[in-house]
């Protein structure tokens, strides 16, 4: 029995080392800031015969993804990565997969928009890609990055849904961390192999979304729109399973941080929800009973999960690191209060947005947003 | 010695009953590439005739595997598929030969939208064949004008004819050094029988051009698409060569245009029995304008004759 290995790491390697170790066929690649690290060391990796994979070396990342859907559509699991221009490129393709049913995960290294150009992190990117079927997951640290890839896996396959996990640029994936490397044998336990229920065979010649009339494909929507809610429990499962089998917890659909007896709910994904438990503390010493919610999920929409962790007569914070353009603030707090609506008359909601192309989100300044909040 | 029709393999890859246009000059193809190809492959499209005539969800009017991909992307889904099959026999989890990955896909595809993708795929010589039935449009929105397009030809957006003229695709994708490229058309089909027959044996990226006379774009009657295939190689605005690693070859009839052994007939029959090219040579200066489609041509075939003479 071999033992887990710590090892210091940065989150563009902690996701790399999550694919190699989740042994996919296909990583087609194309460079873009900050995601470039994880295909540089993918194909390092099978170059070096450390992963038996093929590396394709796309010319885009319309072509990136679009690869990856056919070498699934092949049979194979696969993986690529990529972050904002590059995912905003994507676009159809990310139809493509969901409507395709098949069960790609993709990194999407969190970046703002282009124009104007940055390189730094804010949530534009992967928000915007909201209404494209994926499932999408948010990470607030590296090791909550390689944990996630693989229950992504999972969850994808059990489904047949494309995955998206998504972290924040260099505060993630440039910056070095303690990274606990289960044993293989359990990844592998926790992870079979992919054995697609229908892939392109000759044996078996059928047509891959040709053109359907109304009737079929109006169906094949509903269908994606059901199922997409119905990942929700195979989540949690993947989340406990990968517990019992690595005793490492990142949350399930959320991640709660001193919320049992919070009055003052934060309410935020990714790197700044890590440095928030920073805030959260700062608060309490200053007598406001604070506490966290951060959503791991945020497509499918954890609105039960939200729902029953949320205490009585909360005020929830929303800081969002993204803009809902033609509401006044971020699409996080839209997607809480359509939660709510009818159900939670307890809860006031207020949100900010913030940290908007990688604007620095330190615990002292978002622990004095949320006291300016209050007062409101 | 080219492979007679009457020799061409019985088995049938289109089946009957499909959704194409009478003399469809792609659905004729795609008969002939059945043959050389057998049912052991997996066939990509992109939006296209080729598309809507494959019958709808959840009928298929083709004996493969048939996977439908975006616009633009021929090229990088075919790199993917070809390269998930080797991986997955390099791991045991496929067993006996491998089936043969071929698009199927039209100019607008190649020449237009898909040629990024195409290119970057014939770069890093991934293995699968990419065919392109060139119908000189896009016919199955309703005929608009793409790069394959030549001088003078009406479109819906080329109202008056169109001014520029096409570009030489095939010779863009032998600059690629990809082992195998050939040009074909359907009034020829042993020749391009054999041509398919040796791409599936060649490893690596491989591209196959189909002149396909639409009689819809191309405004003839539809009982007349071999007739016109026919003349378009016979006036030299179509030359059939293909070239292994590099080395161009042309075939008959297009040989004897290069070598100079037979003249090329002139190209004003060839385009009077179309009706695409009436109101470009409408009016006084059309005599100028057939010699512009002329110099068209020749400037090509006199290319093409002395590139064929580089073989490093």
């Amino acid at each position: 029995m071999q033992a887990a290995q710590v090892i210091m790491v940065t989150g563009a390697h902690a996701a790399a080392l999550a694919v190699k170790s989740a042994r996919v066929d296909v990583v087609p690649g194309y460079p873009i800031t900050p995601q470039t690290s994880i295909m540089e060391a993918l194909a390092a990796m099978v170059e070096n015969d450390e992963l038996d994979a093929r590396f394709i070396p796309v010319e885009g990342e319309h072509s990136a993804l679009v690869a990856a859907v056919a070498a699934s559509a092949a049979g194979a699991r696969v993986f690529t990565a990529t972050s904002a221009n590059g995912l905003l490129y994507m676009h159809e393709v990310l139809h493509m997969a969901s409507g395709g049913r098949l069960p790609v995960v993709m990194c999407n290294v969190n970046r703002g928009i282009f124009a104007p150009w940055t390189l730094w992190a804010d949530h534009q990117d992967s928000f915007a890609q909201r209404d494209t079927g994926w499932i999408q997951y948010h990470c607030s640290s590296n090791q909550e990055v390689f944990n996630t890839i693989l229950q992504a896996f999972r969850v994808a396959e059990q489904v047949n849904i494309p995955v998206m996990v998504n972290f924040d640029g260099f505060a993630i994936s440039h910056c070095l961390m303690p990274l606990t490397v289960p044993p293989q044998e359990d990844i592998d336990r926790f992870l079979p192999p992919y054995q697609p229920e229908w892939r392109l065979d000759p044996a078996h010649p059928s047509s891959f979304s040709n053109v359907t009339n109304a009737p079929e494909y109006a169906v094949f929507r509903q269908m994606l729109s059901r199922d997409i809610l119905a990942s929700i429990p195979l989540v949690k499962q993947a989340a406990q399973e990968y517990k019992d089998i690595t005793g490492m917890w990142d949350g399930d659909t959320i991640d709660t941080y001193r919320l049992e007896d919070a009055e003052v709910v934060a309410l935020a994904v990714n790197s700044m929800a890590a440095e928030l438990r920073l805030s959260i503390d700062i608060l309490r010493e200053q007598g406001i009973k604070a506490g966290l919610l951060r959503p791991r999920l945020i497509l499918p929409f954890p609105a039960e999960d939200i729902m029953e962790a949320l205490p009585r007569n909360a005020q929830v914070m929303v800081l969002d690191r993204n803009y809902n353009f033609g509401h006044n603030g971020g699409i996080l707090a839209s997607e809480l209060k359509s939660a709510l609506f009818g159900r939670r008359s307890d809860i006031t909601v207020k949100n900010r947005v913030m940290g908007i192309g990688g604007l620095d989100l330190t615990r002292r300044f978002m622990a004095a947003e949320i006291r300016a909040m209050m007062d409101e | 010695m080219t492979t007679s029709i009457k020799k061409l393999p019985d088995t049938e890859q289109v089946l009957s009953g499909n959704g194409s246009c009478g003399g469809c000059p792609a659905t004729m193809a795609l008969r002939i590439v059945g043959k050389a190809l057998g049912p052991n492959a997996i066939m990509l499209l992109t939006p296209s005739c080729a598309v809507a005539s494959m019958g709808m969800t959840p009928r298929l009017g083709y004996n493969w595997p048939c996977i439908n991909v975006c616009f633009a992307t021929a090229g990088s889904s075919a790199s993917g598929i070809a390269n998930a099959l080797e991986i997955m026999k390099e791991k045991g989890r496929l067993q006996g030969e491998l089936p043969t990955v071929f698009s199927w896909v039209g100019d607008g595809g190649t020449y237009d939208i898909g040629l990024q993708a195409l290119s970057a795929a014939a770069e890093r010589n991934d293995n699968f064949i990419h065919f392109c039935y060139n119908n000189e449009a896009y016919s199955n929105t309703g005929v608009q004008r793409s790069g394959a397009t030549p001088r003078g030809s009406f479109t819906t957006t080329t109202p008056t004819g169109k001014r520029q003229p096409k570009k030489n695709m095939a010779l863009l994708m032998l600059e690629h050094n990809i082992p195998y490229v050939a040009t074909a058309t359907v009034a020829y089909p042993g020749d391009l029988y054999d041509k398919v027959v040796k791409a599936r044996n060649i490893p690596g990226m491989k591209y196959i051009e189909i002149l396909a006379p639409c009689y819809l774009g191309w405004q003839f009657d539809m009982s007349e698409t071999v007739q016109m295939s026919r003349m378009a190689v016979r006036c030299g605005a179509w030359l059939l060569w293909e070239a292994e690693n590099g080395k161009i070859s042309f075939n008959n009839p297009s040989s004897h245009i290069i070598s100079g052994k037979k003249d090329p007939v002139p190209v004003d029959e060839y385009l009077m029995k179309q009706g695409r090219f009436n109101r470009f040579l409408k009016g006084p200066d059309a005599s100028q304008r057939i010699a512009e489609i002329q110099n068209d041509i020749d400037r090509e075939i006199a290319f093409m004759r002395e590139r064929a003479k580089i073989a490093v």
